[in-house]
């Protein structure tokens, strides 16, 4: 009997998840391809509001893309070598800095991107330019890369496989590519997923940080829901969607640890 | 069979001392001599100082100051450990989990940038030695634990080292896998004449594979000597207590006798002040029936081993005195006994 009670909390649970994650989604696009939302599927279905979307937001969705590149390029740079230099010195400093990394994620969106402006808004070739957004989304990403890769570096005897490597004549830099880079490959790339997702998706701090000509695409969304037609604020989730899915995808398969074989012990 | 390619190095430790930055103090200053092509095998319990000695040999810590590591007479010690082309075999292997066994076996080549086809051929010599060219393409993850050992070897001597340094080798792998492979590692330093250091707190492993044994304790050197020497003429009382099984008897001497709670040992030419006697099991056994003796003593236990029995016997001391018999008869608790210690194995720290 305990049994068919755990069978219908899990039914419930997945009807739930569906309720409240699939069916919004669903509805959502299917709004975006409807001729008339309010008149419902009848109406036809339609790719003009896609297209609308695409002559009125396709920079977004290029600076979107483009931003999250950067975003995960410049994590990478400063990240992966953050988190080597923080696994292998313990200490209070490095404790202090790796809790304060986290500030970013902790502190609203908002008065992180205030703080920005008020630092450095009067300098305003940077003040216009996307670069000012990357900073925001470099200070909330960085946490996300920097802690993926230290849990996989704190996970390896990253000493003693460094000291082997030595011991074979390697030096620091042949060290770092062919040993620490590969062993921490999980971290990095579950890192850049949570980066690139993120920096996409990040709506809080870029509202605040854009301007007129630096709109990302979860900027314009916003923008075409407040002042168009429902369709068209539909169809650009869609647009969204499609964007984000395949990269989502890739990045996942390549994330995906390798089962370890085992063999049977051999006769010694 | 394998050339090691490199002449076998002599190295010398001088003034070699090593506090470490929170101020323990892991090696007291050290002076020692290890000639080109001699295996020395550093014993002592964890804390001793004997991996700190041979992480300062290998170049992974720096002596303190006024310490010197000398390579053939030429001054290492601040070389770091990729300059002075030393083989390493680590208590955990530190096998790269991103290679296979030939990317493991080739690494140190490749990053002397030997050419491929030379770095292919020394990597299947290498498999070959080491009985493991099936493994090959194995990930690191797909072996046992015998298997990573052999692949550590393997590839600590395919850079042909000038000296092979192993820290506790085979405390990670079982009891059998353990006298195999300290076979295997006794023919193979044999074989390739490569001067060897070697780490471990197993004296039975220091014994079989070192020409010499250091013994150390509390970051110092206890005793330096050939096995046998270490373990018939212990320098202190440590030494005789950590290398084997030691006996031991309390009494006084009077007379050229040593009297004790047991009886009494005649040993002319005794140290008058001895007031206390060490000797091994196998310098003591139990008399016949008839014969005459001056010591008794009380089976506290006896285990029936095959060849031979190991019995424990009460003499009146702290400690039950231990004594292999290869007597043909049964022992039980409670049996009185008889006790005969040859005089030459007799010994007083």
């Amino acid at each position: 009997m305990k049994r068919r009670g755990l069978f219908y909390l899990q039914l419930a649970f997945t009807l739930l998840v569906c309720a409240f994650l699939v069916v919004p989604v669903f509805l959502s696009i299917m709004a975006g391809l409807t001729v008339n939302y309010f008149v419902g599927i009848e109406s036809g279905l339609t790719l003009r509001w896609v297209m609308e979307v695409w002559n009125g937001y396709r920079d977004t969705i290029f600076l979107s893309i483009g931003l999250s590149l950067a975003c995960l390029a410049v994590t990478l740079v400063i990240g992966v070598p953050a988190a080597y230099v923080l696994a292998k010195r313990q200490n209070a400093l490095t404790r202090a800095l790796e809790e304060m990394l986290v500030l970013p994620v902790a502190v609203p969106g908002l008065a992180t991107a205030l703080a920005l402006i008020v630092t450095y808004g009067s300098l305003s070739g940077f003040r216009t330019s996307w670069a000012f957004i990357l900073v925001g989304h470099v200070l909330f990403t960085l946490p996300f890369m920097v802690r993926s890769v230290l849990a996989v570096l704190s996970a390896i005897d990253l000493k003693t496989l460094e000291e082997g490597a030595a011991s074979l004549g390697a030096g620091f830099w042949p060290r770092f590519r062919d040993i620490v880079l590969p062993n921490c490959r999980q971290g990095i790339l579950a890192g850049s997923l949570m980066v690139v997702t993120l920096s996409m998706g990040e709506f809080n701090m870029t509202w605040l940080l854009h301007t007129p000509f630096t709109k990302t695409l979860p900027v314009g969304l916003a923008d075409a829901y407040a002042s168009l037609r429902l369709e068209v604020g539909s169809a650009y989730t869609l647009v969204f969607f499609l964007m984000i899915m395949p990269l989502l995808l890739a990045l996942q398969a390549f994330a995906k640890p390798r089962p370890a074989k085992f063999v049977a012990e051999d006769a010694e | 069979m394998t050339d090691t390619g490199n002449k076998p190095v002599s190295i010398a430790l001088t003034n070699c001392a090593k506090t470490f930055t929170d101020g323990t103090r892991a090696l007291e200053p050290l002076d020692l001599a290890i000639h080109a092509g001699e295996t020395v095998v550093f014993l002592g319990p964890s804390g001793c100082g004997k991996t700190t000695t041979l992480r300062i040999i290998a170049g992974l810590e720096e002596p303190d100051a006024g310490g010197k590591v000398l390579f053939d007479g030429v001054d290492v010690t601040h070389l770091p450990i990729e300059q002075r082309n030393v083989g390493m075999v680590f208590q955990s292997y530190a096998l790269f989990p991103n290679m296979t066994v030939a990317g493991n076996i080739g690494y140190g080549l490749k990053i002397r940038k030997v050419p491929d086809a030379q770095i292919k051929a020394r990597v299947s010599e290498m498999l070959g030695m080491m009985q493991i060219t099936r493994l090959a393409d194995r990930r690191i993850d797909q072996l046992s634990g015998g298997q990573r050992q052999r692949v550590a070897l393997a590839r600590a001597i395919a850079v042909r080292p000038r000296a092979l340094l192993l820290d506790e080798p085979l405390t990670a792998l079982d009891a059998k896998l353990r006298d195999t492979l300290r076979l295997e590692i006794d023919s193979l330093l044999r074989s390739l004449g490569i001067t060897a250091i070697y780490v471990t707190h197993d004296q039975a492993e220091a014994m079989a594979l070192g020409d010499r044994i250091v013994v150390m304790e509390h970051g110092r050197v206890a005793q330096i000597g050939k096995p046998r020497d270490i373990y018939q003429r212990p320098a202190t009382r440590f030494v005789a207590e950590f290398i084997g099984t030691m006996n031991r008897l309390t009494g006084s001497m009077n007379n050229g006798r040593f009297t004790c709670k047991a009886g009494g040992i005649a040993w002319p030419d005794a140290p008058s002040s001895a007031t206390e006697i060490l000797f091994r099991p196998e310098d003591i056994r139990v008399v016949e029936s008839g014969e005459a003796t001056g010591l008794k003593g009380t089976v506290a236990a006896a285990f029936f081993l095959g060849d031979r029995t190991r019995l424990f016997v009460d003499a009146g001391e702290a400690q039950p005195l231990v004594i292999e018999s290869t007597a043909r008869r049964d022992f039980s608790h409670g049996d009185a006994v008889g006790l005969a210690i040859d005089p030459r194995g007799l010994l007083v720290l």
